[in-house]
C-alpha cells in the first residue's frame, strides 16, 4: 500500500468523482440508491453543494447553499469540468431522517443529525441511548461506504470511460438543456 | 458525552492488529496506563490522554463502563493551555528589565533571554488552567471498525499516536484510496487498476 499522506493527496479525485456520480446516482437511477440500502425513502441533495474545477492551471470554487436552491449553477460548473468536493444530503427512510456534510477528499461527515433518541433521565437509560445512536449513526457510514463500493467498482471497470462517463456526460448536458 | 450531541462529525479508521488475550484487561490497562493527566497548577501546557465518556472529568476505566453492545464507546481528551502573546511579552519585558536592574549592563545574551522566557512560561502555565476539549470514539472490535467523532486535524493525529501507543494496535485512517484499497473487497487487477487510474472529465463531453 502507498504511503498514506501520498495516497491521500494523490487520489483525493476519487472523492471528487464519487460525489460527482453520486448526485448523477441521485437524479437518474434511484435504484441503486435503494439497493445500497432497503430502508432507503430517499436520498436527496440538501442545502449545500461544493464544487472545484481545477482545469487550466486555475482553482475555482463555487458554493451553492440554502434549502430548495436551484442547482444549476452547479451544471453548469458541471459542464466546464469541475467536480463536486463536499454536499450536503438528506437521507430518508419511511419514518425519519438524517441529514449531513459529507466531504470528497476525506469521505469524513459532518454536522449529522440522525433523528432524535431517547431522553438519558437516569444512568440505566444510558446504554440503551449510546446503542440507539450507534445504529442510527451506523445507517449513514454503512450507506456511504454501499454506495462508495458500487461507486469504486464502475470506476475501475473497464467501461467506465465509454459507459458511466458518457451517461454523466449525457446527464449534464439534458438537465442543463431541460432548465 | 459526544456521541449523544444533535449533531457529529466523524472519521472513519480501521484497527489492524491483534490484542493480546484476556483482550478486555488489554485494553483497560492501555485506557488506564494513559489516562488523561490533569496538569492545571502544573508547568505543563499539554496533556493528552483517555477519558471515560459520560465523566469525562473523573475517569476510572474500573468502575465506569465503557463496552455498549458489542461496542466500546470511551473519549479523547485533550487538555491546552494558551497565553496570549501580548500578556507572555509584558512578562518577559518586566522579567528583563528586573535582571538588567543593578547591573551595568545593557543587554542580557541570548542564552539569559531564553531562560528568562522559559521561567516566564514556566510561571504563567502553572497558574492558567487548561481548556479541555472531548472527542468520542467508538470501537467495533469485531470488525476492526473505529468511529472518531472528530474531523480536525490535531485530534485525528493526537488520537493515530495515542491508539498505537496505547494498545500496539495500528489505526489507518479511511479516504477514497485506502476505502477502495481495504473495504471494497477488490480483486488485484483492480487494486492495479486503482493504482493507474487518473481524473475523468465529466463536462458534458465538451472535451471529449
Amino acid at each position: 500500500m502507498l504511503d498514506v499522506s501520498v495516497a491521500y493527496n494523490r487520489y483525493k479525485f476519487l472523492g471528487h468523482e464519487f460525489l460527482t456520480w453520486l448526485w448523477y446516482t441521485i437524479e437518474t437511477d434511484p435504484d441503486i440508491l435503494t439497493k445500497a440500502d432497503p430502508d432507503l425513502a430517499s436520498l436527496a441533495i440538501g442545502n449545500r453543494v461544493v464544487l472545484e474545477n481545477s482545469r487550466h492551471n486555475r482553482e475555482e470554487t463555487i458554493t451553492i447553499r440554502g434549502d430548495g436552491a436551484g442547482l444549476e449553477e452547479g451544471l453548469i460548473a458541471l459542464k466546464k469540468g469541475g467536480k463536486v468536493t463536499e454536499v450536503n444530503l438528506v437521507y430518508c427512510t419511511a419514518e425519519h431522517e438524517w441529514r449531513f456534510n459529507l466531504k470528497g477528499e476525506s469521505l469524513a461527515v459532518s454536522s449529522l443529525k440522525t433523528p432524535q433518541t431517547g431522553k438519558v433521565e437516569k444512568k440505566e437509560d444510558l446504554e440503551g441511548a449510546v446503542l440507539e445512536r450507534i445504529y442510527l449513526v451506523e445507517k449513514i457510514v454503512s450507506l456511504i461506504y454501499t454506495l462508495y463500493t458500487y461507486f469504486i467498482a464502475a470506476r475501475l471497470s473497464a467501461d467506465w470511460d465509454r459507459r458511466t462517463v458518457f451517461r454523466i456526460n449525457k446527464w449534464i448536458d439534458s438537465a442543463i438543456a431541460g432548465k | 458525552m459526544q456521541l449523544l450531541s444533535s449533531t457529529l462529525s466523524l472519521t472513519r479508521y480501521r484497527v489492524n492488529g491483534t490484542l493480546a488475550e484476556p483482550v478486555m484487561d488489554t485494553i483497560r490497562e492501555g485506557l488506564k496506563n494513559h489516562v488523561i493527566r490533569e496538569i492545571d497548577n502544573d508547568p505543563a501546557s499539554k496533556s493528552v490522554g483517555w477519558t471515560t465518556s459520560d465523566k469525562p472529568f473523573t475517569p476510572d476505566f474500573e468502575a465506569d463502563s465503557f463496552v455498549f453492545g458489542t461496542s466500546l464507546v470511551f473519549s479523547l481528551r485533550i487538555d491546552k493551555k494558551s497565553i496570549p502573546a501580548k500578556i507572555v511579552n509584558k512578562h518577559y519585558q518586566t522579567a528583563m528589565r528586573k535582571r538588567l536592574a543593578g547591573t551595568d549592563r545593557e543587554h542580557l545574551s541570548k542564552n539569559e533571554k531564553r531562560e528568562i522566557k522559559d521561567d516566564v512560561l514556566h510561571r504563567l502555565y502553572v497558574r492558567i488552567p487548561a481548556t479541555p476539549s472531548m472527542y468520542d470514539l467508538v470501537w467495533h472490535m469485531e470488525a476492526g471498525d473505529l468511529w472518531f467523532l472528530s474531523n480536525r486535524k490535531e485530534a485525528n493525529e493526537e488520537l493515530e499516536t495515542l491508539f498505537s501507543k496505547s494498545f500496539k494496535l495500528s489505526i489507518v485512517r479511511i479516504f477514497p484510496y485506502t476505502a477502495a484499497q481495504l473495504l471494497s473487497g477488490l480483486a488485484d487487477e483492480k487494486i492495479d487498476a486503482l493504482h493507474k487510474a487518473f481524473p475523468a472529465a465529466f463536462d458534458g463531453g465538451a472535451h471529449a
